[in-house]
């Protein structure tokens, strides 16, 4: 057998004699090792070595400081090797030290340096600081979910195109909520997880489609938040046709879902041409879009999130696909007159106040469907003369929550506007959502019950009875939990609906007797183009290279900015590290902006 | 914002790193100032921190130098060396400004021996005065009969006596005597017990070989055994000398030296070598000697923040729980948040000198003053407390903060000079 022998000598280093008898134990477990010491180059030390024939005429020049590494081994490689290793270990930094106790780090950077094998950041920082902070990740190789809104379009478009060179997949900005190998990230629903991937630019069309399918018993392999620009004409979809690449190469995803607010018609068309040849059933929600091709074997539009989640249940099953949206009204309707039956013949209106922006959105679209005159703050149509009967109010919108907690997470909002709408004698319905899961109010239903109590009093009071329809998104597995969020509204006379489209048509029949919700029935299909083809031009994005290691791996995760997106990590057991992220240069815009050049 | 800047700062940082953690600082020798600094010439005086510029000195400082004068000769008595000052007939200078160091006033005058701590990585030296033991000593700017003997006695019993044991040596290793001290509870400015006694167990068997006079070797020992921080102005001397190997590197944004002159506290950066950038220096926080109180300090003043700035003292205090307890932190958590703290400003960790209780991870090393200025953390650092008086001396220990201003200043001039 073959013997090779080494000495190296590390000049003034210094290491505790016990941590070194436990280094040469490592070393000597190297495969094609023999035998192999590291001692300081005391007389003593060098004399063992000597009695041993590990000492070389290189190691007799060790000087009592000087560390000694003595290698004995097969062949030069294996020597080199542990001398590579041994050089290792001595440069190693500390990697994954519990973080109890110890002092948050303030950066992106000294959080990398706790856990240096994150894999994602989740960003939640003031706006104006967003774009840097995401910069950052992307450049050291993370994954980003960006909550942050306020980043403008032309940096979105940049951090996008820097997350494809990184091989990164960049969620939102305004990315509300993505579920990666079952880990809600931003305000998400627990559900179970199963066959459908989804990727969305809306967080409560995302909440609303996949609480839908866990009641069907239908669960989730991943969702991916992209953020609600994507699919603008800028940023091309960018993030969502990555994000479905992925998806059509996951092992776990059989049905995809792709969901949206209006798309900009160009985008929605290539996305069609993307899902069209991923080879897997796709089922695509784009809300209020008018330009689509008409359905193709393996491609499925909806016009609600309801008929999307149903659709695509119904693809997992493999049963036929529905055209008609499910819905319980004809079982409900005799209800429907007795409750009718309470109003005044002046109440004529709905009320929508919602707290999701996407289920506003499809309730404007549904409504306006069927009724005239309804007016949102979505479209600015809410100061125009002439006065609207109905509104749909996005109380998540900006001019609502800018210097608050959004409603979300503080009740106040919506309890005040409730009591409002009690004074109106118009207000025959007042349509609500309550949105159950990760990063919500810890009883919603509890809120939402309280203000309805003191509303039905000031109304009373006036003579006058309101009726108040609710969504419920959520499911029994919710932080909150579902049935006992349900019980409180039902107790305190809410009417409860399981989907946004369900409470949107039982608004409509409470005040159309007539027409029996018949505008609420299934949506009149446009001009239809043909099934989309493989065009040349369109080129198949990537799937960003990084992104399959995140799935493989799960999510390891840095947190910058709101500690309840840390919390719920911790609390879902995933590995997390939350930094005490301030202001650059305490908000000093000079000084911070110097920094930046300077980086 | 080009991705080139990032790299070049980066990549200089980098290897100013890679300087700072290369070199190897060792003792080699002790010798009177004039042999080794020519261009201290009459009348010469060095002093702590940043230069005092058209500032008044502080009580303590003012203090010092009227000693020293006394103790070169060159004033008779108190009266003459004030007369002395106020016609301008002395030249002051930062110990810094000829790669010496001193703790608290630092003076340094011709007749003082100074250790010599050469870089044997990079050839550099660096010097620093014999620590004059506790009690009333110049350094605190005491100044009366018995501090000035003492400072002659160090002059022609100890140092020659020490130059002789050096002799005999290869030079002792500082960098290990450091290293092992740190996983013995010091981290080398409040706390220097474990270090002083490596130094003067390597030092003492050559030392009694090299046989000074039999009546002096009782007090030479006396000397060297009674005083723990004995190894506060070596480890000043060796931060000194592997600091001083990271100066003068293009793009360059780490701290490279931080001195207080007890007025203004003043910080360099490796891409601007000697300039100063200075702040008015803070008031020390921490416990006072028996019939003293916050009252009777003098601000922050001393060349020992040096250690900070290579890892040492404040920013090692993980190794030194019994350090956090004696400025007010409680225990081992508080120790290592002040090493945590100073992680989220430096850019290395040292693979020489490391942290028991952080799991073997190396001293934070490597001020970035972006880092300072971004997440306004500021250094710590842990101090002695000067009376505020001139000639009472030190009245307790503590921490100090460094001013933010200092950093954002060097930084602003960093950008300036980058520009060009």
């Amino acid at each position: 057998m073959a013997d090779y022998k080494r000495c190296l000598i590390l000049p003034s280093t210094y290491r505790d004699s016990v941590e070194l008898m436990k280094l040469s134990v490592a070393l000597e477990n190297l495969s094609g090792v023999h035998h192999a010491a590291v001692m300081m180059g005391t007389a003593d030390n060098k004399r063992i070595l000597r009695e041993a024939g590990l000492l070389t005429s290189e190691g007799e020049q060790a000087d009592v400081n000087d560390l000694l590494i003595c290698v004995q081994a097969s062949s030069p490689e294996a020597i080199q090797q542990i001398v590579d290793e041994a050089n290792k270990r001595f440069a190693r930094l500390r990697v994954d030290v519990n973080d109890s106790g110890e002092m948050a780090p303030r950066t992106l950077e000294t959080a990398l340096e706790r856990m240096p094998a994150a894999n994602l950041a989740c960003i939640s920082v003031p706006g104006r600081y967003a774009g840097n902070e995401t910069r950052k990740a992307l450049e050291k190789g993370l994954h980003v979910f960006l909550f942050s809104d306020h980043v403008d379009l032309e940096a979105e478009a940049e951090l996008k195109q820097l997350a494809a060179k990184q091989g990164l997949l960049l969620m939102g900005p305004e990315c509300g909520t993505a579920i990666l190998n079952g880990v809600p990230l931003g305000f998400a629903n627990q559900v179970p997880r199963g066959p459908v991937g989804l990727v969305s630019a809306s967080g409560t069309g995302l909440q609303q489609v996949t609480c839908i399918l866990a009641r069907q018993g239908i669960g989730v392999s991943q969702a991916f938040g992209v953020g609600g620009r994507d699919l603008h004409r800028r940023i091309g979809g960018h993030s969502m046709r990555a994000a479905l690449q992925t998806l059509a190469a996951d092992e776990d995803t059989e049905v995809i879902m792709l969901i949206s607010k209006a798309p900009h018609a160009e985008v929605s068309d290539r996305l069609a041409q993307d899902a069209a040849r991923v080879g897997k059933s796709c089922v695509l929600a784009f809300l209020g879009s008018e330009s689509r091709f008409s359905p193709a074997d393996t491609l499925h539009y909806a016009a609600t999130l309801e008929h999307a989640a149903l659709i695509a249940a119904a693809l997992v099953r493999d049963e036929p696909v529905p055209s008609n949206p499910n819905d319980d009204l004809q079982r409900r309707l005799p209800s429907i007159g007795a409750v009718r039956a309470k109003l005044q013949p002046q109440q004529r209106t709905i009320r929508g106040l919602y707290l999701g922006g996407t289920l506003a959105y499809e309730a404007l679209w549904l409504l306006r469907r069927s009724l005239a005159k309804v007016a949102s703050n979505l479209d600015a149509t809410l100061n125009a003369t002439g006065g609207a009967d109905h509104v749909v109010l996005d109380l998540g919108a900006e001019e609502f929550t800018s210097g608050q907690p959004h409603p979300m997470i503080d009740p106040q909002l919506r309890h005040h506007q409730i009591l409002d709408l009690a004074r109106r004698p118009e207000v025959a319905v007042v349509l609500c959502d309550l949105i159950l899961g990760w990063g919500m109010h810890p009883d919603p239903a509890a809120a939402l019950a309280a203000a309805w109590k003191e509303a039905k009093k000031v109304a009373l009071d006036e003579g006058r009875q309101m009726i108040c329809i609710a969504a419920v998104c959520g499911t029994q597995e919710d932080p909150q939990g579902y049935d006992q969020q349900c019980r409180v509204l039902r107790e305190n006379g809410i009417i409860l609906a399981e989907s946004n489209v369900q409470a949107i048509r039982l608004a409509q029949a409470m005040i159309e007797p007539s027409t029996k919700a018949a505008g609420a029935g299934p949506v009149a299909e446009g001009i239809k183009l043909k099934p989309p083809t493989p065009s040349s031009d369109n080129m198949i994005p990537e799937i960003p290279a990084h992104l399959p290691a995140l799935l493989a791996s799960g999510p390891r995760v840095i947190n910058l900015g709101l500690e309840l997106f840390a919390a719920q990590l911790r609390a879902c057991g995933v590995p997390v590290v939350h930094a005490d992220w301030r202001p650059p240069a305490g908000g000093d815009t000079r000084l911070a902006s110097l920094l930046e050049r300077l980086r | 914002m080009s991705s080139g800047t990032k790299s070049s700062i980066d990549a200089a940082n980098q290897q100013a790193l890679e300087r700072i953690f290369a070199s190897r600082p060792f003792l080699v020798d002790v010798r009177p100032a004039h042999e080794l600094l020519p261009q201290l010439g009459d009348h010469s005086v060095l002093h702590a921190g940043p230069p005092l510029g058209s500032k008044t000195m502080c009580g303590p400082l003012y203090g010092a130098i009227l000693g020293a004068l006394q103790y070169e000769g060159w004033a008779a008595d108190e009266a003459a060396a004030q007369s002395l000052i106020e016609a301008d007939k002395i030249t002051l200078l930062p110990c810094h400004s000829v790669r010496a160091v001193g703790p608290m006033t630092g003076i340094i005058t011709p007749s003082m021996p100074l250790m010599v701590v050469e870089n044997r990585e990079y050839g550099n030296h660096a010097y620093a005065t014999l620590n004059e033991g506790l009690g009333k000593v110049l350094r605190f700017g005491a100044n009366d009969e018995s501090v000035l003997q003492r400072l002659q006695w160090l002059q022609q019993v100890v140092a020659p006596a020490l130059q002789a044991a050096l002799q005999r040596t290869d030079g002792l290793d500082l960098r290990v005597i450091m290293a092992k001290a740190l996983l013995m509870g010091d981290e080398m400015h409040q706390r220097n017990v474990a270090a002083t006694s490596l130094l003067i167990r390597a030092l003492m068997p050559h030392l009694v070989r090299a046989a000074p006079a039999s009546e002096y070797l009782g007090e030479i020992t006396d000397y060297l055994t009674g005083n723990d921080q004995f190894f506060l102005n070596v480890a000043m001397a060796a931060a000194k000398a592997t600091m001083d190997a990271a100066t003068g590197i293009p793009g360059c944004t780490l701290v490279t030296a931080m001195a207080r002159n007890g007025t203004d506290f003043g910080v360099r950066i490796g891409a601007l070598g000697e300039r100063w950038f200075t702040a008015p220096v803070q008031m020390p926080k921490g416990l006072y000697f028996p019939g003293f109180s916050a009252q009777d300090a003098n601000p922050d003043i001393g060349d020992s923040a040096i250690v900070e700035a290579l890892g040492l003292g404040a920013f090692a205090m993980a190794a030194s729980p019994t350090v956090a307890n004696f400025v007010g932190a409680g225990g081992l958590a508080q120790a290592r948040r002040y090493t945590e703290e100073m992680m989220e400003i430096t850019v290395g960790r040292s693979p020489h000198l490391l942290l028991p209780t952080l799991e073997g991870m190396g001293v934070p090393t490597g001020i970035d003053v972006r880092r300072v200025v971004e997440t306004g953390i500021v250094p710590w650092i842990n101090t002695g407390i000067a009376h505020r008086r001139a000639g009472v001396g030190q009245i307790g220990a503590g921490v100090v903060q460094a001013p933010l201003d200092c950093f954002v200043q060097a930084l602003e001039a960093f950008a300036d000079d980058w520009d060009r």
